[in-house]
């Protein structure tokens, strides 16, 4: 039995149609994910199962599922960090970003993990100033301009709802921020270099509820320019944050849907099994 | 409430519940105005305006649904709590109440558009300063609801019992007249239901003042007979 269903309007997610009119603001477009038949493997353990889906531009798509089913697995194959993992392969299938195949060999995957930037469960600053977190991507580009990187900086800042908090003490150590300024540090360090594309691995799993607050006030402003990936185990987030929910099971997709759709009438039981916490 | 519980309840209307709040102010508004109108249709006996109130009914309706929607979508994606929940809980129940007097206007409207087709009646029955006391109980209560004034919201309350006493006058002394003049009792007939409606009217917007006073406080003060707002 086909276990898997698709929104009926599933066509009208993978194209353009969806993309918000602000994406282009900042002037780094959102772009969006197709995923086609894939199967992931550690080693020889198959992690996901003939996953398709396609991931709107501009829109904030959120995973859910209990531990353990893929969803962090898939996350981390948008921006192929699962290479540095030995033994992983994507064995079939493929994913494209804005029509190119991520996984073919003539990819840059460094210049990938540029555009599709990732914020991690546990905020990971570098053991720098607040200035030289933002600025890293940057002069590894090779930008030394000063005046560029404090634009850089400001805007980045700004973007990532920090600047004022932290404008007057750019050089202090960024380790010495609360943990939710880290992860918000985090985040401008990643749209520092003006990705298309911000995966979140329960970005807010160890905040406090304010700072919680604070980073999905900001994705709801990040969505404007950017496409976002977020993983959580907290259902109420994803039923704020998120326009569409992907629910995963031991390595399968089980439902993708518009977040409203998945949380008031879910198509498959064990969606609403999950979602009503009978398991997981 | 001190001002720091206010600034809070102020604060709640954000988001989906700022759409919900402003939802429930355009159904307020076309109610309002809709009940108005039938008051207006019945008071000059024009059938133009009992039409028009018939037909604006379904936008009324509608609301009605989409409010419901809100309020499912609100509780399945954001599992509110505490007054948030409250809200959400009491805006349906109010949209049902001011779907529920756009119903009596409606019933209203026909009635009058009835009596049109008659001559003139003369009665004692005075429906129009029933009319005025209970679409001043509906403003006070949408006010309560907007200005987030729970103690504006319990003396309506009250104020509905006025309204009873008033629907029981009217029924005895169009009884009396139906008696001494049975050639019209069709007619009369219309005004006892008139008065009827406007009585269940004053039910209504009584309900919605104990749900603003509900969703403020979280004191239910429905079914409490003696209950003294300043007590």
């Amino acid at each position: 039995m086909e276990t898997r269903v698709m929104n009926e309007n599933h066509s009208a997610l993978s194209g353009g149609t969806e993309a918000v009119a602000g994406a282009t603001e900042t002037g780094a477009a959102a772009a969006s994910i197709e995923v086609r038949d894939v199967d992931f493997y550690y080693g020889s353990s198959r992690a996901l199962h003939d996953i398709t889906l396609s991931i709107p531009r501009g829109l904030v798509t959120a995973f859910i599922g209990p531990s353990g089913c893929g969803k962090s697995t898939l996350l981390r194959c948008f921006n192929r960090m699962n290479d540095l993992i030995d033994g992983t392969s994507l064995q079939q299938g493929s994913i494209t970003i804005n029509g190119v195949d991520i996984y073919s060999r003539d990819v840059d995957v460094i210049e990938l993990r540029k555009r599709v930037g990732m914020v991690f469960q546990k905020s990971n600053p570098f053991p720098k100033s607040i200035y030289e977190n933002i600025v890293y991507g940057l002069r590894l580009q090779g930008i030394r301009d000063r005046r560029v990187l404090d634009e850089v900086v400001e805007k980045s800042l700004r973007g990532a709802a920090l600047w004022d908090e932290v404008k007057d003490r750019l050089d202090d150590h960024a380790t010495g921020l609360s943990g939710g300024q880290m992860q918000r540090l985090c985040i401008a360090r990643a749209i520092a270099v003006e990705p298309e594309i911000i995966l979140m691995d329960e970005p807010c799993s160890a905040l406090d509820p304010i700072a919680t607050m604070k980073v999905e006030e900001l994705i709801e402003e990040l969505k404007k320019s950017y496409t976002i990936v977020i993983v959580t185990h907290n259902m109420q987030q994803a039923g704020r944050c998120s326009d569409h929910t992907a629910f995963f099971y031991l390595g399968k997709l089980i439902e993708f849907d518009r977040t409203e759709k998945i949380f008031t009438n879910p198509s498959i039981q064990q969606t609403e099994d999950y979602i009503s916490g009978r398991f997981g | 409430m001190n001002q720091e519980r206010l600034e809070h309840m102020r604060g709640i209307f954000r988001g989906p519940l700022l759409n919900l709040k402003d939802t429930l102010l355009m159904m307020a508004s076309l109610t309002d105005r809709n009940l108005s109108l039938a008051l207006s249709a019945l008071a000059e006996r024009n059938t133009e305006k009992a039409n028009v109130v018939e037909s604006e009914d379904s936008v009324v309706d509608k609301l009605e649904v989409e409010v419901d929607e809100m309020v499912v979508t609100y509780f399945s994606t954001h599992g509110p709590m505490a007054t948030a929940c409250r809200v959400a809980f009491c805006g349906s129940k109010i949209s049902q109440a001011l779907e529920g007097i756009a119903d009596q206007a409606v019933a209203i409207a026909r009635r009058s558009r009835m009596l049109n087709e008659r001559a003139e009646l003369q009665s004692e029955v005075d429906i129009t300063e029933m009319g005025r006391l209970v679409l001043s109980m509906i403003r006070e209560s949408i006010n309560a609801f907007v200005e987030v004034d729970p103690d504006r919201a319990a003396p309506i309350v009250l104020r509905d019992r006025q309204v009873d006493e008033i629907n029981k006058a009217n029924e005895r002394t169009l009884n009396n007249i139906m008696a001494q003049d049975p050639q019209n009792i069709p007619a009369y007939i219309h005004l006892l239901f008139i008065s009827r409606s406007l009585e269940r009217c004053g039910d209504y917007a009584k309900a919605i003042a104990e749900e603003v006073h509900y969703l403020y406080t979280a004191q239910d003060i429905r079914h409490e007979h003696g209950f003294n707002p300043k007590s």
